[in-house]
């Protein structure tokens, strides 16, 4: 146990919380506009790999690391669209649509990179380049937060800076307010004569452009190559942050935090005898027994209204007044 | 008020998909800051018009003139630019957004980027109080009741600049306090100069408030009238008078003891408004007690309950003696109660299932076909109910979506009236069907009926309530108004009163529904 707290308070283990937590922030962000136009996107871990993909090739075969990071991000927003296409104009169920672009994605990735990178595992063999790392001036100076917070790629700065931008998107522009509209009741958006399909369109898109910077964190950042299946499902934990946030993006921060807590937890105890697994699923059975004690509160709640309005009729009230 | 016509459409038709011809040829001519009513039962064709005007619907003929120009409304958003808004039955509101910011939606004011909160607030205040229409901006509208929710939608259609508002039953969901500030304010609108379509079949809120009426009846308008110069009695006729009388020959019924008893069963704690109030009858075997009323005043709410769709909140329902409180719709059906439901593809058949399925589906349990299904033995019932109800259909095993409506509607009947039937409820039985298959269905029940079933019709077609019924029964506004022990001696106008609110019976008369001696005929 002393082995357990010992390796956890240290300055590295916190850098590791924060590098596990950053491509947990971008999926929970994308997942949050989808949910917010009222659109379930698991497509975010087939999103994830296709622009990790990309960004890894891309940046390989032309050395340009700008053009790399844009063709990814053209990437995701491309995934959006696919999504979008299957779900708004075919009408299919969102679910299954998502299953199969995951499933394509996680096939087509290790196709690509055997076309590309002859190999099946790996893009080891390539030279692909990867995002800077970060000094930030002044905060480095101060010990122990110095070496917590300064020296991160920076695509984690990005993703923080991204929780705050999604919240001022969502809630302070016009955009968001349609958004937030179109996802909660998409008649009231089209009896105003706007376009609800349309602002749905550009929720997905925006989804897969903030999976797509988690997707290139991964392959050039967290690491400088792209491996198969790399996401490893923090795409759906992305969705699973999003819903135990509630839909704001500083409670999706939250849990992403959580998240990458148990993931740095996990990474750390892999060298003791405690199974990974274990205290992998602390999180998850968390968040079930969560949703099992608000639906309860919410159900006693009606319950009681109910009782209430039957008694004030018995009382002899006028029947009808709540 | 002035004479100017603001809007008149014309010749307009609109015929659906399905084939089902929505409006034909009707006129409707509004003045410039009147508020002109459209009445008419549902399914006269309001809706619709509405919606054409709206841009919702696009019309197969007619044209429309706005301040004598011809338009074409193709869209909301070309409605909304010329000046028309709607307030919708169903409120088209985003309920955790505040006031303000279901009023700007769409049209949002902006500092930079940035959504201006403050002058979205400002200027809901402003238009609330340019209009008397007061409202808290931040409130959320989900907080807020129902009247109040209407007041945002009908300021919301202001914001818009709309001079021409369509209310769609605006009142259908108000309490009697919020139905009156509603009248008020549309008063003051028109005042203003703003020119008003108020849907609705409630005559006396009709006579009210507006200046001139439009009556629909299936499909095509009736008339305009004055409402100074026309007499409730009269709307009435219009409104539900039958176009001619289908007589339907039937032996005078036998009756015996109550087998369905409803006791002072109220419904819909929690809405703003009761659905049903102190509802109490019984319906004897042998007889069939009809009841009358224009849709929504409850009566769905009545033949859920009575067929244990929906759990008994208040009062108490006796099936056979029984309290149906603790019965599963199983067991309600083992012992003989049938339904024939007002929506044939919602309860009474699976559309994507073939005709032979529809047919067995309450029966495939039973001992005499298990417990590996004896196709030979359902096969043979199939070939026999369809052939004894007239089903045209190729093969038993096409799909029940592929039959036309009468044809689907005799499939859920054969199911319903075959075998043993102690009661019986049918639900608008002949709705939207051809006249044969209709006929059909009325003679299948009235057989019934002659076996000493207990039948309680719901329909809102009056011939058919009038002619089939025994016994007769009016709802209005979720309660009983008038009983009627011989169905043959009611007269269309005054049943037509009793229907739309003008007149109702005392609680003695009413009581006679309930036959308080069960078994011997009441003493009228």
């Amino acid at each position: 146990m002393k082995d357990i707290i010992g390796a956890i308070f240290t300055t590295h283990f916190l850098f590791t919380v924060l590098r596990l937590t950053t491509p947990l922030i971008f999926a929970a962000l994308s997942a949050l506009i989808a949910r917010a136009a009222g659109i379930r996107n698991i497509t975010i871990e087939g999103t994830m790999l296709m622009t990790a993909l990309t960004g890894v090739l891309v940046s390989a075969y032309t050395r340009s690391l700008p053009f790399a990071v844009a063709c990814a991000l053209l990437a995701g927003v491309l995934m959006g669209f696919l999504l979008a296409y299957f779900h708004l104009k075919l009408d299919t169920d969102i679910l299954l649509s998502g299953i199969a672009i995951n499933m394509v994605a996680n096939g087509g990735t290790v196709f690509l990179l055997y076309v590309f990178a002859g190999d099946k595992g790996s893009s080891e063999r390539l030279t692909s380049q990867v995002l800077p790392t970060v000094e930030l001036p002044l905060i480095r100076d101060i010990p122990v937060l110095g070496e917590v917070l300064s020296g991160h790629n920076v695509l984690t700065y990005v993703a923080f800076g991204s929780v705050f931008l999604v919240w001022f998107l969502m809630f302070k522009t016009p955009v968001g307010l349609r958004i937030r509209a179109v996802g909660e009741y998409p008649e009231a958006i089209e009896s105003v004569g706007k376009n609800a399909t349309a602002i749905k369109l550009f929720a997905l898109a925006l989804s897969g452009f903030f999976a797509a910077l988690g997707g290139i964190f991964l392959s050039m950042g967290y690491m400088n190559f792209f491996v198969k299946n790399m996401a490893a499902g923090r795409g759906f934990i992305g969705v699973a942050a999003d819903y135990m946030g509630g839909g704001n993006p500083f409670g999706a921060l939250a849990a992403s935090l959580l998240f990458g807590i148990a993931d740095a937890c996990a990474n750390t105890m892999q060298t003791m005898s405690i199974p990974a697994e274990l205290v992998l699923c602390i999180p998850y059975a968390v968040t079930i027994l969560g949703l099992v004690f608000y639906a309860a509160e919410t159900k006693r709640l009606r319950c009681r209204q109910k009782k209430k309005a039957l008694q004030s009729l018995r009382a002899g009230g006028e029947a009808g007044e709540p | 008020m002035n004479d100017t016509v603001l809007l008149s459409m014309e010749h307009i038709t609109k015929i659906y998909g399905n084939g089902i011809v929505a409006n034909e040829d009707v006129d409707l001519s509004v003045r410039k800051g009147e508020i002109h009513a459209l009445m008419g039962e549902n399914g006269a064709g309001k809706s619709t018009l509405m919606k054409i005007l709206f841009g919702i619907e696009r019309p197969d003929g007619g044209e429309i003139w706005l301040d004598g120009k011809k338009v074409e409304i193709a869209s909301p958003t070309v409605a909304l630019g010329l000046g028309i808004g709607m307030v919708h039955q169903h409120f088209m509101l985003v309920p955790s957004l505040t006031v303000a910011e279901n009023l700007i939606l769409g049209s949002e004011p902006v500092k930079g980027v940035v959504m201006d909160h403050a002058k979205a607030i400002r200027s809901t205040r402003e238009i609330a109080e340019r209009y008397n229409l007061p409202v808290d901006p931040r409130a959320k509208v989900k907080d807020l009741p129902v009247g109040m929710k209407q007041r945002v939608e009908i300021l919301k259609a202001l914001y818009r600049g709309a001079g021409l508002l369509i209310l769609d039953e605006p009142t259908a969901v108000l309490a009697p306090q919020e139905t009156e500030q509603l009248f008020r304010q549309l008063k003051s609108l028109r005042d203003q100069g703003h020119t008003i379509i108020f849907i609705s079949h409630k005559l006396r809120e009709i006579k009210e408030i507006c200046d001139r009426i439009t009556i629909m009846r299936s499909g095509r308008s009736v008339g305009v009238y004055d409402v100074a110069g026309v007499t409730l009695k009269e709307i009435s006729r219009l409104m539900v008078g039958r176009d001619f009388v289908d007589k339907i020959e039937k032996r005078p019924p036998s009756r015996g003891g109550a087998v369905l008893e409803a006791k002072h069963l109220s419904y819909g704690f929690g809405q703003p408004r009761l659905s049903l109030r102190d509802v109490s009858f019984a319906v004897r075997s042998g007889e069939i007690l009809g009841i009358a009323g224009v849709e929504g005043n409850g009566q769905r709410e009545l033949v859920e309950l009575v067929s244990g769709l929906r759990p008994i909140e208040e009062g108490e329902i006796l099936f056979r003696g029984k309290s149906i409180r603790k019965e599963s719709i199983l067991r309600l059906r083992e012992r003989q109660m049938a339904h024939i439901p007002q929506d044939r593809l919602l309860y009474g058949g699976a559309a994507k299932s073939t005709i032979r399925d529809n047919l067995i589906a309450d029966r495939v349990q039973k001992r005499e076909y298990g417990p590996l299904l004896r196709m030979g033995r359902l096969d043979r019932l199939c070939g026999e109910l369809i052939r004894e109800f007239g089903v045209k259909c190729e093969d038993s095993r096409n799909t029940l979506g592929m039959l036309s409506g009468g044809n689907m509607q005799k499939v859920v009947a054969a199911r319903e009236l075959s075998g043993d039937v102690a009661f019986l409820i049918a639900d608008q039985p002949s709705r939207g069907i051809d006249v044969g298959a209709a006929k059909a269905i009325h003679q299948k029940i009235l057989a019934l009926r002659d076996r000493g079933t207990a039948v309680l019709l719901v329909s809102a077609d009056l011939n058919e309530v009038m002619e089939l019924s025994d016994s007769l029964m009016v709802m209005y506004d979720g309660e009983v108004v008038a009983w009627f022990p011989d169905a043959s001696k009611v007269e269309e106008q005054e049943l037509g009163s009793y229907m739309l609110g003008l007149k109702k019976q005392s609680e003695e008369e009413i009581r006679g529904a309930c036959h308080v001696q069960p078994a011997t005929e009441p003493a009228v």
